[in-house]
């Protein structure tokens, strides 16, 4: 059963990583690459059960923490083109 | 036992089928907008259930409140992060492709009833 979960996760990794190749916008691989670091974390802890050892699931939610991090710099770094972007400077823009 | 089991191993079809549902929409769906709503599948239906039949095999354990933590990680920063995905495409003019643009049209009437005053 895990087998079967852990083989559909890996499908879909690789269409996710197919549309962060293809991806015409450079949104189009942020938000993939946002989606491979979800199936990441669902393959990490499928093969946790998998292995008998549940205890990978806490890289699991490091790796979440990190992936909503790094997927919100990047965006911030291509909507303004400095991670030190002072808000005040938009508003009296 | 058995009966969580045969229930446990739903859930985790179901999550795989959710899964690979959402990531084709991911390939084939035309925009980012588009894409954003099939990752959205991924996020909420394929985590959701994969995890809900990770704990029942877990039972009431450990493992179990660490994949609801999970849940709840999933369930918090999936909106967050396409909110802000669609506002920087917002803000770097991509427009969403509509067979039908409805807001462009209740404004052109609105001009039309003002007598070509802008609203």
């Amino acid at each position: 059963m895990f087998v079967a979960a852990a083989f559909a996760i890996l499908v879909a990794l690789a269409l996710a990583i197919t549309r962060a190749i293809k991806g015409p916008t450079v949104f189009d691989r942020v938000l993939a690459g946002n989606s491979v670091g979800t199936l990441a974390i669902m393959l990490l802890a499928v093969v946790g059960f998998l292995t008998g050892r549940p205890e990978f699931l806490d890289i699991g939610l490091t790796y979440g923490l990190l992936n909503l991090i790094s997927t919100l710099a990047v965006l911030k770094f291509f909507r303004h083109g400095d991670l030190a972007y002072d808000a005040d400077t938009e508003r009296q823009l | 036992m058995l009966i969580l089991d045969a229930v446990s191993w739903a859930c985790i079809v179901a999550g795989s089928f959710f899964t690979v549902v959402g990531t084709f929409g991911l390939v084939r769906m035309p925009d980012v907008f588009t894409r954003m709503h099939a990752a959205s599948v991924v996020d909420t239906l394929g985590v959701g259930f994969l995890i809900l039949g990770m704990a029942i095999q877990a039972g009431f354990s450990l493992v179990a409140l660490k994949l609801g933590f999970l849940l709840a990680l999933f369930f918090f920063t999936g909106p967050v992060v396409t909110h802000a995905l669609a506002q920087a495409c917002l803000h770097e003019n991509i427009q969403p492709v509509l067979s039908e643009d409805r807001r462009a049209r209740a404004r052109a009437e609105i001009i039309d009833e003002s007598g070509g005053r802008q609203p």
